[in-house]
């Protein structure tokens, strides 16, 4: 973004305070913009033909220093790029990194539909949302053109994911896109040797176009010459190289190349990175697949922390899924958002007088764990979120935010009495040192419940309804 | 360039898309055809992207027909130019200094980011010393098998560390003198730590329990036998009597690590007073808090990050080395838990697999948003991270495959006989 502050922003907007954005003045507005908070179009009166000329220059200076580019169609399509900074404390990262995991032309029909669907219906839960993957990249290891489109066919009709069609072959490359021209999909890739007919099928279909070389010369070279021929859907693959030196100078292309895009102001290499992590299989994949999948594991958090926007990888086993996804859920999570949740009482399905009370902090980490764990085992009951300042049960407990005072206050100040019958509370395992003080200073019955929410319905089976109820 | 098509060919791709109906759109002469320009009409792109490419109507641009060579640039990038540089901190020490380690670490120096080499080269590699303890200790199931055999010594478990798995140094952490655990008294905590020193010639770190009202004197009685050896004393926090821990430290010839939690204004307060006790700068090492993959890394990885921009840009009280507990992973669920407890997940697979993969992300991430130490649990994560780091570092890895790899050979790669 080329606006350094608000009132900057602020030149542009009609100023008429006119709240139609939802904001009391332009200037709120301003600041929300420069945050990435609002979007332009939310100013309804800058569309009318009055400030055309302003709306259209506010939109290029506040458009993302990395350009976005958009992959698939429909409800998955995939954003990638749009980044304005280089650490993510100056403001946040925007469109997280993109998972794209293979498949090839040479797998049996129904093998290849079965990876198809695992990875389409993939999902791990994580605070409050549903972690999925984002796309499938689809190789040619056959080298036949029938042989590739036939399998872009399968996989288009098994998955609605984004798909990447992968092919240094123009021809083999053409047939394939043939099969999915409606579906947006990413190629992968032109480099120095085919760039001049993968710049023909890209501008023909109005596809993205992935750009390839290890040599940062050429690739700038190569979107230089892809910008010029009015293609600006690229995506730079700088080459993963997966192990000794290789590895370090693989770290350095995609650092310096994306620092020449943003504090450079490079715009011929401000584009979306591409990593690609499965090649840790070329080297550890023929003596041991689990090794191969930790490594491209470490490749990927790599990737993930040092500006790849998207990577392709091979292993869909759960131990490399739950930790690249969860590692891209942390980098990209808006550090502006509150760590902690309203404190007060929270009914889990629907629970009645006889219902368990249960108590956590509001850390929202601890929040969203617990309240999904009851929820996803259907345990109908009563969860106090007790004000720990945004700490964790075990830190608050260390610290003096949750103490058998603070429970007091909470049951009294949400009335929970008036709400179960049992005038029983069970208290995190965290949190069991507590538990003596608790009863002196609440007269509740205190049980101490496990260690880890996730062991909620085992615990209930031995220990719900309570033996002695007073 | 244009394919020749009919109106009927484009109703029946309108068919196709279920539209019955288009507002908005104009069709010019026999190839012209353009599509919902007003506001409040949505178009699906999928549906724009059949058009079009049934169509054709993507005639190339002028300028693109002509080029028929790239066009030549060089790829140029500023370096990164700081005026901080990060403390060189040393632990252990020889007989020639004083001590009886065969080997001292010396961390920190960095005048750039982590493997920033092409802004100025980073002098030493991370280091990893790989956790002991002085009782038995519940451990994650994929761990527990390496240890069982030494956990009632502490000597023995230091031995293994080094031995089999290959530590830089080895932390023994004296739990056990904890109140509420066996209370165990300074000075029998003394005697695990000689111990462990005549065990091992690594540099050690001596962990205390996290009691504030015991550390102080568990470490004190520690700091003594182990005079003049350069161990890092963990930890001095604020919550405690930090000033009786800085004094052992300086009596008697050790560092010290000065711990806060994720509050970067906390870690220069320490700092500060550190100074003010007399603490020289190159006996003071930072643990700003590990918070595992999934449950907090995003408010590590951002603090260690700024910490260690800060010190770059100039500020002296954050400029030190940052040692990260890296064997906090453990504490996610998803390293230890067999299954997971949301129905709606997807299969977890062996927690086997997935256990050491939490400690290496953790770690990998945390060293590159400036961690300089990594305390560490598990054999096989030490040794990736250990691996990783080296290679990033730019260091010549014994054992690093020799096989030479084209970077873009992964298109075609047979999978052939794996299954994974």
């Amino acid at each position: 973004m080329k606006l350094s502050s608000p009132m900057e922003i602020w030149e542009y907007l009609p100023g008429t305070n006119c709240e139609e954005c939802g904001e009391k003045t332009c200037l709120a507005f301003a600041s929300l913009l420069k945050e990435r908070q609002k979007k332009l179009e939310e100013c309804k009166p800058l569309f009318e033909p009055e400030y055309a000329e302003k709306s259209k220059k506010l939109a290029e200076l506040l458009a993302p220093e990395v350009r976005e580019v958009e992959i698939g169609v429909g409800a998955r399509a995939s954003k990638i790029g749009g980044e304005d900074i280089m650490y993510r404390h100056e403001l946040t990262f925007f469109n997280r990194t993109a998972l794209a995991y293979d498949v090839w032309d040479t797998m049996e029909e129904e093998e290849l539909r079965e990876r198809v669907r695992k990875i389409t219906n993939w999902r791990k839960f994580y605070v409050g949302e549903s972690l999925r993957l984002d796309a499938i990249a689809i190789r040619s290891v056959s080298g036949d053109a029938k042989a590739f489109a036939g399998c872009v066919k399968h996989v288009a009709e098994e998955t609605d994911l984004p798909l990447v069609l992968c092919s240094f072959d123009a021809k083999v490359m053409e047939e394939g896109l043939n099969e999915v021209s409606d579906r947006n999909p990413l190629i992968y890739a032109a480099d120095e040797t085919n760039w001049k007919e993968i710049l023909e099928i890209v501008t023909r279909y109005n596809v993205p176009v992935t750009l390839f070389s290890p040599d940062l010369d050429m690739l700038n070279s190569l979107a230089s010459t892809f910008s010029s021929a009015g293609v600006e859907d690229i995506v730079l693959d700088p080459g993963t190289y997966p192990t000794g030196e290789g590895l370090a100078d693989t770290f350095s292309r995609f650092v310096r190349l994306r620092r020449a895009g943003i504090v450079d102001e490079n715009k011929s290499v401000a584009y979306p990175l591409m990593s690609v992590p499965m090649t840790a299989w070329m080297v550890h994949g023929d003596e041991d697949a689990l090794d191969a999948s930790y490594w491209e594991t470490i490749l990927a958090t790599i990737g993930t922390v040092k500006y790849a926007d998207m990577m392709i990888l091979h292993s869909i086993e759960p131990h490399s899924l739950i930790p690249e996804r969860t590692l891209i859920a942390n980098i990209y999570t808006d550090p502006r958002r509150p760590v902690s949740v309203d404190p007060g009482l929270r009914e889990v399905g629907t629970p009645t007088e006889q219902s368990p009370l249960f108590l956590t902090s509001n850390f929202a980490l601890t929040y969203y764990t617990v309240e999904s764990d009851l929820s996803s085992n259907k345990v109908d009951s009563y969860l106090v979120v007790v004000d720990t300042d945004g700490l964790g049960v075990e830190a608050a407990v260390a610290g003096g935010q949750l103490t058998a005072e603070t429970i007091k206050d909470a049951l009294e100040s949400y009335e929970v009495e008036n709400k179960v019958k049992h005038k029983t509370i069970v208290l995190p395992g965290l949190a069991a040192r507590l538990s003596g003080e608790t009863e002196d200073a609440t007269g509740w019955n205190v049980l101490v419940g496990p260690r880890d929410s996730g062991r909620i319905p085992g615990w209930m089976d031995d220990n719900w309804p309570p033996k002695t109820v007073s | 360039m244009a394919k020749k098509i009919t109106l009927a060919d484009i109703a029946s791709i309108l068919e196709k898309y279920d539209v019955v109906e288009l507002e908005d759109v104009k069709i010019k002469g026999d190839v012209e055809i353009e599509l919902g320009t007003s506001a409040g009409v949505a178009i699906p792109p999928s549906l724009i992207h059949a058009l079009q490419s049934a169509i054709g109507v993507q005639e190339l641009p002028e300028e693109a027909k002509r080029i028929g060579d790239l066009v030549e640039s060089k790829f140029e990038v500023a370096k990164a130019e700081w005026i901080g540089q990060i403390e060189e901190v040393t632990i252990g020490a020889t007989s020639a200094d004083g001590g009886t380690r065969d080997k001292p670490v010396t961390i920190g120096g960095e005048k750039s980011l982590p493997f920033y080499n092409f802004d100025c080269q980073m002098p030493y590699p991370p280091v990893i010393s790989v956790d002991c303890f002085d009782m038995p200790i519940p451990l994650a199931k994929a761990v527990r098998g390496y240890y069982a055999d030494v956990m009632e010594d502490p000597g023995e478990w230091a031995k293994k560390n080094v031995r089999e798995f290959g530590a830089d140094m080895v932390t023994i952490h004296l739990i056990s003198t904890d109140p509420t655990i066996k209370d165990t008294s300074a000075r029998e905590a003394a005697k695990t730590v000689e111990e462990v020193l005549q065990a091992v010639k690594v540099p050690i770190v001596i962990g205390g329990s996290g009691n504030p009202d015991k550390d102080p004197a568990v470490l004190e009685a520690a700091a003594e036998v182990a005079e003049g050896e350069r161990c890092l004393i963990a930890s001095a926090n604020l919550n405690m009597d930090y000033e009786r821990i800085a004094k052992a430290t300086m009596d008697h010839g050790h560092v010290i690590l000065s711990w806060t939690q994720l509050d970067i204004n906390a870690q220069k307060t320490l700092n500060r007073y550190l100074f003010k006790l007399g603490v020289p700068r190159e006996d003071i090492v930072i643990d700003p808090t590990t918070a595992a993959l999934g449950y907090g890394l995003d408010y590590a990885f951002t603090n260690i990050e700024r910490m260690r921009i800060a010190a770059l840009k100039g500020d002296a009280d954050l400029a030190f080395p940052i040692s990260c507990g890296i064997t906090n992973a453990w504490g996610a669920r998803e390293a230890w838990m067999k299954d997971s407890p949301i129905r709606e997940d997807s299969d977890w697979g062996p927690s086997a697999y997935r256990g050491p993969l939490y400690e290496i992300v953790t770690g990998l991430t945390l060293g590159i948003a400036g961690g300089d130490m990594f305390m560490m649990m598990h054999p096989k994560a030490a040794d990736a991270v250990k691996r990783v780091t080296q290679m990033l570092f730019g260091a010549d890895v014994e054992g690093d495959k020799a096989k030479k790899v084209e970077m873009k050979d992964w298109v075609t790669w047979d999978v052939g006989g794996l299954t994974k």
